[in-house]
């Protein structure tokens, strides 16, 4: 049962080949049985689950339910969830209840699915591998010896591991696009305001994007359609028509113009990952679209653009973290300063207080011009290259990370060749851009990831693009061994 | 730019989060790390750039002036860690 | 040598919406510790702001009725501090683009003097919350009710040089506030609070160091301060001391005022703009609108007040300085009787509310009760005398001004007949002062007079109309004389 994509899943609900509670159980056993090892939960929420499961079979019998009605998911632990811990992985918020869902778990509600539990990530989504978590590593079900990816490296390790059919997942830097990478998966990062931020915790307001992590395209646009919703209650969140995501996956590709920037390909990208991209891109050829080289001159400018803006923001977001309201809050705080001080420092992880410390500084008095200013005009420079780009061609495509997983432990020493991960998603995610990535071959053995990116708002095209491959390939289909 | 432990002792003053002093030198060497990476911003010619702090040219929805809040004290406060008599408790404050 | 005084101030108006400026709390005042405290105004995780329309629309108002100019695209700043009563750890506060930019409102002094200060801009924010300092185990509570309520913070150019100044402007500002409808001004719950900068310097010279005395949240507080920290400034440089660029608090209860700890060793507030919030983009047609309907503003009230009510610009002035004192002076002033019903709420009415820690919201006595009080005055039905007893029964029971005169007998005896016979009897029991009276010169006659007013009003119980008594008297006298 767990082999079933969500469309699989859908229809067999609604043909009663099973019931939610049926395969709701089928997931939870086998949570119970390897999640030991793989770490993609924080929690698992069996009576909760299995629950909705029971009310969404009792919609499935009245006939009013929804395409995902009774349809199992998992929820990044970044969303809150009302009654269900909401850690983002830190210590911070070990004990924390949210008394309200997220807008996106309250849509997925709706929508009939069933929460399985909330998904490992890296504290406060910040890392490229999972490893600041505070609730451990989950590994990478191609080859435990790996990183799974991050931030949304437990979303990624349940779906390849079979522990969840879907699962949400949050973007600021690549967090979706680069575990799905990692872990031989099709992860979307919709535009920058398509899903609503609304009870997703905070990293970095002008980047975060919630998103889906999936087995394939289809089901991706499946999730996405419950996920994006109009949200007074988030004033980024776009009041752009929600599209039908999957109304052209069939469709030809037949004159498609498709940008290849040749800074996607430059130093740093490993052999065999870019001939496994190019091998997609001439598939992209062979389908009757047409490949054009596009320069984005800025590229190699958005880590370091990222690296001051994306902390600048999170200095200000977890500003709340206090100990004052809720969260961790340290023993006898002697005086206010103390009760800061030490609650911060005992509740953060190394990596989020190198943020907040680089952050803070890179707005303080005298460097705010070097630093935030020169960083948010980079930017637009970045933006730009986009703008320009997308004049001449309909879609943008690169690899998604400049090589497969790596070993656990093996970047956390330097922040810096951590940050490198993320070069090829980073741009996008500055310029707001919907992108995805889907696998697409392999390297040393291990999955890669194609990065497929948009004109904003063009999730449906997107998806068209990586549906459209998945159609003529296999890559997405292969699951990691001995998870049977 | 290369941080050193004092300006890492201002740091963490400013952001409230306490560094011990045998984890100084370390976490100054990471953060020049990342300010080197950063530093490669300085030798862009931005002149006439406009800042971008949004990644759309969207324009703020306003809300209607109407309570929509109901007091949810009880349940707000059953996640504090130190409570009473509905108000939350934190060591003197000294103007 | 003489010192200059420089003062600017920093006015924090308290906005009358009913929501907050970035959640749908209420912002009614005095409510059970944080039950007006929402998930967002506590800054829960994942949770965002979303703009009062109403909290736009009121800056607006303010910056049209103070000649500025208004930001037709504003964009909100977070400023960066750790305090528990800001749960955030920033403020959501415009640093760049405010709503309202330059404007100035020009002042009317004392001995016809006037004065303009300029405005340097006015910008939209949110309040904290608030410590309170009574000992729970040794630790402060904190109470988030006031968290979020909308703020307009105006900043003043320091275009004062003395306490008369300061406090005439910032009472122009709460006479604008509250004509506006934008601030319901009630200083004793913090609806509007001043923080004052002020330096001195000699003629001539550049400006000195200032200070910065904050919360001050009455006028006399303000102008006591305002003396104290001038009176400090001078001493300490004429000792050959310096001013330290510092923050100070006022106590109004023991006219003393203190340096603040300092919150940080120096306060660097890494302002940036919120990326939770987008631009606000208001265009002419909707500051044309916000124009159209702004209600009259103080000086314009004044002047309908002289002309319409024949009051004196003095009168004028002080009404039409509150709208709600306005509105009072005019629902009793139909009544045709507007100098005397000006002069009862000016006088009485004003000591009352005073002396009860009211406002005129909240008085007892309708402006209804009022015109009809009025008018037993004007038609002589009352003396003067009795209409202050009227007043104390009316404000303390209720009731109309012709049920108090009913109920209490205390109409004036104004029957000529029957107040010709008492005079006559008063005259016939004291022959000897008639004779007194009549020898005396014509020039002392008058204050001779007084020997038989008592009797007679003792004779009516004090009812009798003095006026009347009096021309009947002396018609009486002077006819015996003849």
């Amino acid at each position: 049962m767990h082999q079933l994509t969500v469309a699989q899943i859908a229809q067999g609900l609604r043909e009663k080949h099973f019931s939610s509670v049926e395969i709701t159980q089928h997931y939870l056993d086998r949570i119970a049985a390897k999640d030991d090892s793989i770490r993609a939960y924080i929690t698992v929420c069996p009576e909760r689950a299995l629950a909705q499961a029971a009310a969404a079979d009792a919609r499935l019998a009245a006939g009013n339910a929804g395409a995902l009605t009774g349809v199992p998911i998992a929820h990044k632990d970044i969303f809150c969830t009302k009654g269900v811990k909401t850690t983002c992985a830190s210590k911070m918020l070990d004990n924390f209840i949210a008394p309200y869902d997220a807008t996106v778990v309250e849509n997925l509600d709706r929508a009939g699915t069933v929460m399985l539990g909330k998904t490992n990530m890296d504290e406060f989504a910040m890392g490229s591998s999972n490893e600041t978590s505070f609730y451990g590593t989950p590994r990478n079900p191609w080859d435990q010896e790996r990183v799974a990816g991050g931030s949304s490296g437990g979303s990624a390790a349940a779906v390849a591991a079979q522990l969840a059919p879907i699962a949400s997942g949050t973007d600021t830097g690549g967090s979706i696009r680069q575990p799905a990478s990692l872990c031989g998966l099709s992860g979307i990062k919709p535009t920058y305001g398509r899903v609503s931020r609304w009870g997703m915790i905070a990293f970095a307001s002008s980047l975060d994007q919630g998103g889906v992590i999936a087995r394939n395209a289809e089901d991706a646009a499946l999730m996405l359609q419950d996920m994006a919703s109009h949200d007074a209650k988030d004033s980024t969140n776009s009041g752009q028509p929600i599209d039908d995501f999957g109304a052209t996956l069939n469709d030809s590709l037949q004159g498609k113009r498709i940008g290849i920037p040749k800074q996607y390909f430059g130093a740093g990208l490993d052999t065999e990952t870019g001939n496994a991209v190019q091998a997609a891109l001439e598939q992209y050829r062979a389908m009757g679209a047409e490949l054009i080289e596009i320069d984005l001159p800025h590229t190699e400018l958005a880590v370091p653009a990222y690296y001051v803006i994306a902390p600048a923001e999170a200095s200000a977001n977890l500003s709340r973290f206090d100990g004052v309201r809720y969260g961790h809050r340290c023993d006898n705080p002697t005086d206010l300063m103390d009760l800061y001080m030490r609650s911060r420092a005992e509740g953060f992880g190394d990596e989020v207080k190198r943020r907040i410390m680089v952050g803070a500084y890179a707005l303080s008095a005298g460097y705010y011009d070097a630093y935030f200013r020169k960083a948010q005009q980079v930017r637009r420079l970045i933006s730009q290259d986009f703008q320009q780009a997308f004049a001449d061609v309909d879609f943008i495509a690169g690899p998604t990370c400049p090589q497969p997983a790596f070993k656990l432990g093996e970047k956390t020493s330097d922040p810096v060749a951590m940050y490198l991960e993320d070069i090829y998603t980073i741009p996008v995610s500055l310029a707001g851009l919907p992108a995805m990535s889907i696998p697409c071959g392999t390297s040393h053995g291990l999955p890669v990831g194609l990065q497929l990116i948009g004109r904003h708002f063009d999730e449906t095209g997107v998806l068209q693009l990586a549906h459209q491959y998945q159609r003529a390939t296999d890559w997405h289909t292969r699951t990691p061994a001995g998870l049977e | 730019m290369a941080i050193d432990k004092h300006e890492i002792d201002k740091l963490s003053r400013l952001a409230r989060l306490s560094v011990s002093e045998e984890d100084s030198a370390d976490v100054a060497d990471r953060i020049t790390r990342i300010l080197d990476l950063v530093d490669q911003l300085q030798a862009v010619d931005t002149t006439g750039v406009a800042p971008m702090s949004h990644p759309l040219d969207a324009v703020q929805r306003l809300r209607a002036d109407e309570v929509t809040e109901l007091n949810q004290r009880e349940a707000f406060q059953a996640v504090a860690p130190n409570a009473e008599q509905g108000l939350y408790l934190v060591p003197k404050v000294i103007e | 040598m003489s010192w200059e005084t420089v003062i600017g101030l920093e006015v924090h108006v308290q906005l009358a919406t009913q929501s907050k400026i970035f959640s749908g709390s209420s912002t009614a005042f005095g409510a059970e510790p944080n039950t007006q405290a929402s998930a967002v105004d506590l800054a829960l995780p994942g949770t965002l702001p979303v703009p009062n329309a109403k909290a736009f629309e009121y800056a607006v108002m303010f910056g049209l009725a103070v000649n500025a100019e208004i930001g037709t695209t504003s964009h909100f700043e977070r400023k960066n501090y750790f305090y528990p009563d800001l749960p955030k750890g920033y403020q959501t506060t415009q640093l760049e683009q405010p709503i309202v930019g330059a404007g100035y409102v020009d002042l009317n002094l004392s001995e016809g003097r006037t004065k303009r200060v300029r405005i340097h801009h006015a910008h939209l924010e949110e309040d904290a919350g608030k410590s309170l300092h009574e000992d729970f185990h040794g630790m402060s509570g904190i109470d988030l009710n006031r968290a979020g309520t909308p703020l307009i913070e105006i900043v003043s150019e320091p275009d004062m040089s003395n306490a008369e100044e300061a406090v005439a402007f910032a009472k122009q500002l709460h006479a604008i506030v509250t004509s506006l409808g934008i601030c319901d001004g009630e200083m004793a719950q913090g609806s509007m609070r001043f923080d004052v900068n002020i330096s001195v310097r000699r003629p001539g010279e550049p400006l000195g160091t200032r200070t910065e005395t904050k919360n001050l949240n009455s006028f006399r507080f303000m102008e006591e301060a305002i003396k104290l920290e001038v009176e400090r400034q001078i001493d300490v440089l004429e000792d050959g001391g310096k001013i330290n660029q510092e923050t100070r608090l006022y106590n109004g209860d023991t006219k003393k005022a203190r340096a603040m700890r300092s919150k940080e060793e120096a306060n660097d507030y890494r302002y940036f703009p919120c990326p939770d919030l987008l631009p606000v983009i208001l265009d002419e047609g909707y500051v044309e609108r916000v124009r159209q309907n702004i209600p009259e503003l103080p000086d314009q009230r004044a002047a309908r007040f002289v002309s319409d009510y024949q009051l004196s610009d003095y009168d004028a002035g002080i009404l039409a300085a509150d709208r709600q004192l306005s509105a009072y002076f005019e629902a009793a002033a139909n009544n045709g009787q507007a100098k005397l019903c000006a002069n009862w709420i000016m006088g009485d009415i004003s000591a009352s509310l005073n002396t009860s820690d009211m406002s005129i919201n909240t008085c007892p006595v309708t402006p209804e009760q009022l015109a009809g009080l009025v008018a037993r005055i004007a038609d002589d039905t009352i003396s003067n005398k009795q209409a202050k007893k009227v007043f104390e029964l009316m404000w303390s029971d209720g009731g109309s001004a012709d049920e108090i005169i009913e109920k209490h007998g205390m109409k004036q005896v104004s029957d000529t007949g029957a107040l010709e016979q008492i005079v006559d009897e008063v005259l016939a029991s004291k022959p000897q002062e008639v004779a007194n009276y009549l020898a005396a010169e014509e020039s002392k006659r008058k204050k001779m007079m007084g020997a038989f007013m008592g009797p007679i009003m003792q004779a009516t119980k004090g009812q009798a109309n003095p006026g009347m008594v009096n021309k009947i008297l002396a018609q009486k006298l002077n006819a015996l004389a003849k």
